[in-house]
């Protein structure tokens, strides 16, 4: 089957994509709203044609372990869940960017804080970009704002994990996983073969390597030297991301005189209150990360610092406007607008936060 | 062309399907869509809406609070809508255990007695397509033809036998439909 259009909601466009570009696992636990992910895996059952492992696990700590234990052996494996659920995966996540692992971790924003409420939120971006878990780690993190980029995600997050060797998420909440876009799909590709694993997965435990050396997966190191060291390679990993892979998207932002940073769904509704504003004749663009870490620094400070004011767009109570702030360096005045606790904000109300921002 | 549509009722009356089987339509006339349901506990038992959007260019928002068509299918969806349609809007509704009818002057309203025909007919699960016939009446935003496909695609082909039942309910809400205001 050669590329397709499709009618997807945003789950299944991350079990679809998953399937398609040859992961390996998928070990999840169900939580609205992202149970579609496991649901679409379940009854498109990959396990009998590409080979992909499908498992509910019993609970999101053990999903996130056979994760750990998959991406241990050089394979390409993910999870998903939401907000509670991903908080009970903080962990492992930090094992595995500790043992240095490529993974990927969906995670399908709803309001918290606590079991909170079933519905969208953003309130996870601190949790997501600053490390959940504890030491030193980052995950890479990536902002989804349609259903395609949804699909498109999935193997750019195995890309970057892989080049990396250090988890990546998938950053999506309520709206873009429950909404229905059209989505192009691609062909199959088939799943990494044992030898293309052995051949660059060095450090992948496979089990069969011929004559060499064991090869031991761990992120335990007791001497504080060689523990120092570690964390000098992974720092250095990441300084290298912040260059290379920082992502955005700017829209109308040539003749702007205002400026929207909001990514995700909130984004998407920015982009109807700038119609909304652009009608009554203010200049507002839109500057949209893509990768919330690295976070696209340089983007903001040189489209942000023409700007005489900048309104941070949020589903929560204020939580990227202190990227925004560093990166202009409060040359600009940043504010925010925010919805919280599984309140979407409608375009009309981001309309009037920019006037009462503008006057 | 960009049409922003919310469709509200309860669940179970197919207000889901029916934005889907529009969405697919839309699809088939190569016009972008997006298809919002509201989701969690609303859904079990209770209210039910999705906002559809067939437009001819890239959707901006799929959540929205103003809209050109509202289709209205219960009274608790009237009081939580009837507001939202924008100035020379559309609203649809089947009159059917509505008690506060709509008292908008700057839209048009029309009505589609739906559920009474769907019962009268016995085909109660095809109500929400009697609806749908009701509201391309007025806004014929895809083609008997896109429709046809539209159904193919959304429904599993164990259900396509039922495809003409489907497109004579359609048929059969162009029919029922009924002005209530025009401007």
């Amino acid at each position: 089957m050669a590329k397709e259009l499709k009618l997807m909601k945003g789950n299944q466009a991350i079990a679809e994509a998953a399937i398609r570009m040859g992961c390996d696992g998928y070990f999840g636990y169900p939580i609205t709203p992202q149970s579609e992910v496991l649901e679409h895996l379940m009854a498109e059952r990959p396990y009998l044609t590409t080979g992909m492992v499908v498992l509910q696990a019993e609970s999101e700590l053990a999903s996130i372990n056979m994760v750990y234990a998959g991406a241990s052996t050089g394979k390409r494996v993910m999870t998903s869940s939401s907000s509670p659920g991903f908080s009970l995966m903080q962990e492992g996540l930090s094992y595995i960017a500790g043992a240095e692992l490529p993974a990927l971790c969906v995670n399908v924003v709803r309001g918290g804080p606590g079991l909170g409420t079933i519905q969208p939120s953003q309130s996870d971006y601190f949790q997501t970009t600053k490390g959940g878990g504890h030491g030193d780690y980052r995950l890479i993190t990536l902002a989804p704002a349609s259903v395609q980029e949804m699909y498109d995600f999935v193997e750019l997050g195995f890309d970057l994990a892989f080049k990396y060797r250090n988890p990546a998420a998938i950053l999506s909440d309520g709206v873009i996983g429950q909404v229905m876009e059209k989505v192009m799909v691609d062909d199959y590709k088939p799943r990494w073969t044992n030898e293309y694993i052995e051949e660059h997965c060095p450090w992948a435990a496979t089990g069969h390597r011929a004559g060499g050396k064991s090869t031991i997966v761990t992120s335990l190191e007791l001497e504080a030297l060689k523990q120092e060291a570690i964390n000098e390679r992974i720092q250095a990993k990441y300084r290298k991301c912040e260059e290379e892979d920082a992502r955005h998207e700017a829209i109308q932002c040539d003749d702007a005189e205002y400026l929207f940073v909001a990514y995700g769904s909130a984004a998407r509704i920015c982009m109807k209150a700038m119609e909304l504003a652009r009608a009554e004749g203010i200049k507002v663009g839109l500057v949209r990360p893509i990768t919330l870490w690295p976070f696209p620094t340089k983007a903001v400070a040189e489209i942000g610092g023409r700007m005489k004011k900048i309104l941070s767009v949020e589903m929560n109570a204020g939580q990227m406007i202190e990227d925004v702030k560093l990166a202009v360096n409060c040359n600009v005045p940043v504010e925010h607008y925010g919805r919280y606790g599984g309140v979407i904000p409608t375009p009309v109300e981001i309309f009037e936060a920019l006037k009462k921002m503008v006057k | 062309m960009t049409e922003e549509i919310i469709i509200a009722g309860f669940g179970g009356q197919g207000v889901l399907s029916m934005g889907k089987i529009l969405a697919y339509a839309g699809i088939m006339q190569d016009k972008e869509v997006s298809w919002l349901p509201s989701y969690g506990p609303e859904m079990r038992g209770g209210t039910s809406n999705v906002t559809v959007i067939l437009s001819d260019e890239r959707i901006c928002s799929p959540y929205l609070n103003q809209f050109d068509t509202a289709i209205i299918l219960n009274q608790q969806s009237m009081d939580k809508f009837e507001s939202s349609v924008k100035p020379g809007g559309l609203l649809i509704y089947d009159p059917n255990g509505i008690t506060h009818h709509p008292t908008r002057k700057d839209i048009n309203i029309y009505q589609v007695a739906a559920a009474d025909k769907a019962s009268e007919l016995g085909i109660s699960k095809l109500f929400n397509m009697i609806v749908l016939g009701g509201f391309l009446k007025v806004k014929p935003l895809v083609t008997p033809e896109m429709l046809h496909k539209g159904l193919e695609k959304s429904l599993p082909e164990r259900h396509h036998h039922l495809i003409p039942k489907n497109e004579e309910a359609v048929e059969i809400g162009k029919g029922l439909l009924k002005p209530y205001h025009t401007l």
